[in-house]
């Protein structure tokens, strides 16, 4: 259970910066989630302070203590890999003990460590497996149960559900999110899935080219985007972003309108539109429209709603709900 | 399907099977090449063999050339390969492929420098300089397999055991070696072999002293005239016991420890 704060981190590969001096406070006991598209420095973000990768320059501190010079074993932080990274050639039991191994626990106490992780995550009946002999849910459990036997101050995780199916995923979803709970451990968990940030994060870190866009929690995020970029990251379907001249009616270069904040009416409505295609979900429909006036948009409606491509509407957007962004992305509040 | 396979590698097998047999045939019998199996089998060439050319001599030279340049080899490959493979640099791949490119030249190309400078020095027919040759001549080969084995390695593994406290020392004896020895295990058997069988050099560069099984066999073909059944006897010899060694390893050759480490 720990803190850990970032000073100015920054981060060079050779002669490309991927992250840009990076402040950020991870406060004891919390979830947070680093989210970003593909290439916005999010796992290096992550490896910097596990201790895998050196810092070109600032600070790593955790729990006060400066850790920047310090090698990845003397940081006491767990790290549950995206590969699941278990040794082939060990056991379950191995795999789970080898971090107690390392800090030469008797054997009696590696046992019984290894036998209550084994229980808490089930995997008792595989202890004598190896890893090529589990499923892909087991063996992230492994993983998971080799990070929480050391008791390490912070668990980072990186991607570590993206091997998974669908189904498994919202169940390891679950489970991670439980073991939190139980745990009352800092978690540090890296995703590019902004659905699994917004269901487990108690604090989202929203990354852009190795830059942080904004920090919040789910909600703020949703509700308040700091920039286009985190208005248009956050939320599935995207955001409708509109330029021109209705957006500087409202003062702004850029305004969005998510698609559930967009009504449809009959064909008398001001802003006309023209249905392209609908997606069914049973419990919402996506209709995707093209409008002379916004250009494409998506509106979220509830329900299943008859929606023949071709067919003319009318759209109203929430005046309340509507977000306004600078020529530069910024948000204007 | 099944047919053809057996077909085809009959007919692959079929010169192997055939001096095997012959092996054990009288010469009478060895020159009707027609008739597959003989009448009054022999182990006669064998006794004949062994007592005219020392068969002993060649195959424990065999054995210090094969085993010898291999482990030289890998004395100088696992490192190159290990740093090639899990801290790449830019001209990693460069280096590689021109590695690669000096096994595209005919050997024959280097032949006579190299003999000329084995004759000024008076290296023909020791065992070590004809070890150095074979030594470099696999080496390339060596590195590129080792490569392709460390690089099937995940890094992630690598990292997991640094996560997990080992230090360099531990993340090399427990977590490194035993997921790298099959590559390294089949590496070395497939060297053996390719050093085993090799003739052009050893033909060329030994005599007596240091010749190996290669040298052996040719002795038989020319001078001696047509005995096919001691010709046979001697190649039969000469190949056994890298058969046996192939035959016996056969799962080390194909197996690979890394399957379930991920996804």
């Amino acid at each position: 259970m720990s803190r850990i704060e970032l000073n100015a981190v920054r981060k060079n590969f050779g002669t490309l910066s991927v992250i840009n001096g990076v402040d950020l406070d991870i406060y004891d006991g919390g979830f947070t989630v680093f989210v970003g598209p593909s290439g916005c420095g999010k796992s290096t973000l992550l490896r910097l302070i596990a201790g895998l990768e050196d810092l070109t320059s600032g600070h790593i501190l955790i729990d006060g203590r400066d850790v920047t010079e310090l090698g990845p074993a003397q940081r006491e932080l767990a790290m549950v890999f995206q590969s699941y990274a278990l040794y082939p050639h060990m056991s379950v039991r191995n795999n789970i003990g080898f971090p107690l191994k390392m800090a030469k626990q008797s054997e009696a106490v590696i046992d019984a460590k290894v036998r209550k992780a084994a229980e808490t995550l089930n995997l008792k009946d595989f202890l004598d497996r190896r890893p090529g002999q589990l499923s892909g849910g087991q063996r992230q459990r492994v993983a998971i149960g080799r990070a929480i036997v050391r008791e390490p101050k912070a668990f980072l995780f990186d991607e570590p559900l993206s091997n998974l199916d669908a189904a498994l995923r919202v169940q390891m979803r679950l489970e991670i999110m439980q073991l939190h709970k139980s745990l009352g451990a800092t978690m540090v968990y890296v995703t590019h899935d902004q659905v699994e940030a917004m269901t487990m994060a108690d604090r989202i870190v929203v990354l852009n080219q190795g830059r942080v866009e904004q920090v919040g929690s789910p909600l703020e995020l949703y509700d308040r985007p700091k920039t286009l970029f985190v208005a248009g990251f956050i939320g599935s379907p995207k955001m409708n972003f509109i330029s021109g001249a209705l957006a500087s009616k409202h003062g702004a270069a850029t305004i969005g309108i998510r698609p559930e904040h967009v009504q449809i009416g009959d064909a008398s409505g001001a802003i006309h539109a023209t249905i392209r295609i609908a997606e069914h979900l049973g419990s919402d429909t996506f209709i995707h429209v093209d409008s002379a006036d916004l250009g494409a948009m998506t509106v979220r409606a509830t329900g299943n709603i008859e929606a023949a491509p071709g067919t003319a509407l009318s759209l109203t957007l929430d005046p309340a709900r509507i977000h306004r962004f600078d020529a530069s992305g910024q948000a204007i509040f | 399907m099944t047919l053809v396979a057996w077909t085809i590698g009959i007919l692959m097998f079929w010169p192997i099977l055939w001096t095997f047999l012959t092996s054990f045939k009288t010469e009478q019998d060895a020159v009707l090449m027609s008739q597959l199996f003989s009448t009054g089998w022999t182990f006669e060439n064998f006794g004949i063999v062994q007592e005219r050319s020392d068969y002993l001599r060649f195959a424990m030279n065999s054995v210090i050339i094969a085993f010898g340049s291999t482990l030289l080899c890998l004395l100088f490959a696992i490192p190159a390969a290990w740093s090639m493979a899990f801290s790449p640099s830019k001209r990693t791949k460069d280096t590689l492929l021109w590695m690669l490119s000096t096994k595209m030249m005919p050997p024959v190309g280097a032949l006579l420098p190299i003999y000329l400078i084995f004759k000024e020095y008076r290296l023909i027919d020791q065992h070590i300089p004809v070890l150095i040759i074979m030594f470099m001549l696999n080496l390339p080969l060596v590195v590129w397999m080792l490569f392709t084995y460390f690089k099937e390695i995940p890094v992630d593994i690598l990292e997991a055991a640094r996560m997990d406290g080992a230090g360099i020392w531990q993340e090399l004896s427990r977590v490194l070696a035993p997921m790298a020895l099959p590559g390294i295990a089949s590496t070395f058997l497939l060297n053996v072999i390719l050093a085993w069988n090799e003739a052009f050099w050893t033909l060329k560069l030994t005599d007596v002293h240091a010749a190996p099984l290669t040298v052996f066999i040719a002795s038989y073909s020319s001078p001696e005239g047509l005995f096919w059944a001691k010709l046979s006897a001697a190649s039969t010899m000469a190949i056994a016991p890298i058969l046996i060694l192939g035959w016996f390893s056969q799962t080390q050759l194909v197996r690979g420890l890394t399957f379930g480490a991920v996804k």
